[in-house]
């Protein structure tokens, strides 16, 4: 206890303050107010700003992006449902026409079968009425060659005998 | 100093006093030179110079240096100021800072090796810091509402009855200029200098423990490891005093701000 000093002493009493101490802590802080106000305040505000303006212009970047995304998207959309009615026009206009293509085969085929059908049917009518009158005729003259041939028999006279045959032959290849 | 007045008389165990805190002056006997004010001087050094080199950069994604000053800044600047004062809070910041980081600092230094003695258990410096934001405080309050009616809403608080005034008006005074720099002040004080005589009492005890016989330094350890224990706990009231120092402050800068409170 002999050793403490005066000082010590008089600061004895914890909550009566020294005059050295009280200076240097008004010095103390003043000193450091001034370099944490002038040197770093500033700069952690710098450095706080600086961030704050980095994650807003993200953010803004990002917004733009979506933004154009979603204006894409629905350009895509709507291209895409355009195609799909044009494809649905088209296969409609396929179907039609495809109906029409086919009616209108049909109708030619009909036609067609039709025209071969008259054709034939003219040709055969044609024909028969040829053979009927051919036919007629051949029939007639056999019968007035048989006819006369019949009669003629009691003619016998070997010069109008050879005759009359020559005269059928002749009349054969005549009617040929 | 008090391990050489046990060692000479060599018996019976002096409980730590307000003496232990009553330093001699390191070089001769300058009373410029005791413990606390060069560790309040360093505390000045070490908090400056690592502000500067944490903020020099100020870059956008920080480093760790930046990122450990930026944390303390931005819980006083938001936590604090912010959040207490409100849209005017960033006049006040640099004080604020200053006030936080400066008794935290010198609480620390309570605790870590070699310093061990908080600055803040002498109380000439939780003085100057109750000055200081007593004159920050009031000047802001004068400043903003004008010198008359600052006062005169400090003593007759408006929207109270006549007679109340009787009783309220010298409450609020006091309170206004004197209970708050005086609790300011000696709760900072108070905290450290019981805390740091706490730890001199474990620590101390356990040294003189180990002088005794062999039971009690059998009890030794224990006072030691209580000591170490202890010491945690300081440190926890170590921040929260700046904390509380720093809040209050704001606290009342904001009810000068408001023009009522």
């Amino acid at each position: 206890m002999s050793l403490r000093t005066s000082a010590a002493e008089a600061a004895a009493n914890p909550l009566i303050p020294h005059t050295a101490e009280l200076i240097v802590g008004f010095i103390a802080f003043t000193l450091l107010f001034l370099v944490l106000r002038s040197k770093v305040v500033p700069m952690f505000e710098k450095a706080f700003t600086a961030r704050t303006e980095a994650i807003q212009g993200g953010m803004e970047k990002a917004e733009k992006a979506q933004q154009a995304a979603q204006v894409a998207l629905e350009q895509y959309t709507a291209q895409l449902s355009e195609a799909r009615g044009e494809a649905q026009k088209i296969r409609e206009e396929a179907r039609v026409q495809g109906a029409a293509i086919i009616d209108d085969l049909r109708s030619k085929a009909q036609e067609e079968a039709a025209r071969i059908t008259a054709a034939a049917t003219a040709s055969i009518e044609a024909e028969r009425q040829q053979a009927v009158t051919s036919l007629r005729n051949e029939v007639g003259s056999l019968a007035t060659e048989l006819a006369s041939k019949i009669v003629g028999e009691a003619l016998d006279d070997q010069v109008r005998q050879s005759r009359i045959v020559d005269r059928f032959l002749d009349d054969l290849e005549k009617s040929k | 100093m008090r391990k050489f007045a046990f060692a000479e008389t060599g018996e019976g165990f002096v409980p730590p006093s307000t003496a232990d805190f009553n330093l001699p002056p390191v070089f001769g006997n300058n009373e410029y030179t005791t413990k606390p004010i060069l560790l309040v001087l360093f505390s000045v050094l070490l908090i400056s110079v690592f502000f500067i080199l944490a903020s020099r950069k100020a870059l956008v994604v920080p480093n760790k240096l930046q990122f450990a000053g930026e944390s303390v800044y931005a819980f006083v600047r938001n936590s604090i100021g912010e959040e207490i004062i409100g849209h005017e809070f960033m006049r006040f910041v640099p004080f604020l800072f200053t006030l936080f980081t400066f008794i935290l600092t010198n609480n620390v230094f309570g605790i870590v090796p070699f310093l061990q003695f908080p600055a803040m258990s002498h109380v000439s410096f939780p003085y100057v810091l109750a000055i200081f934001s007593f004159i920050v405080f009031h000047s802001v309050g004068i400043k903003k509402q004008g010198l008359g009616k600052y006062l005169m809403g400090i003593a007759f608080m408006p929207g109270v009855p006549k007679f109340v005034y009787i009783l309220l008006t010298p409450i609020e005074v006091a309170t206004f200029f004197l209970v708050r720099p005086l609790t300011l002040s000696l709760r900072l004080f108070a905290n450290m200098f019981a805390g740091h005589l706490l730890l001199l009492v474990f620590i101390m005890g356990g040294d003189h423990l180990l002088k005794g016989v062999i039971g009690l330094k059998l009890i030794a350890p224990f006072a030691f490891a209580f000591g170490i224990g202890m010491t945690f706990f300081e440190f926890m009231v170590q921040c929260l005093q700046a904390y509380i120092f720093t809040l209050l402050t704001a606290l009342f800068i904001a009810g000068a701000l408001a023009d009522e409170h």
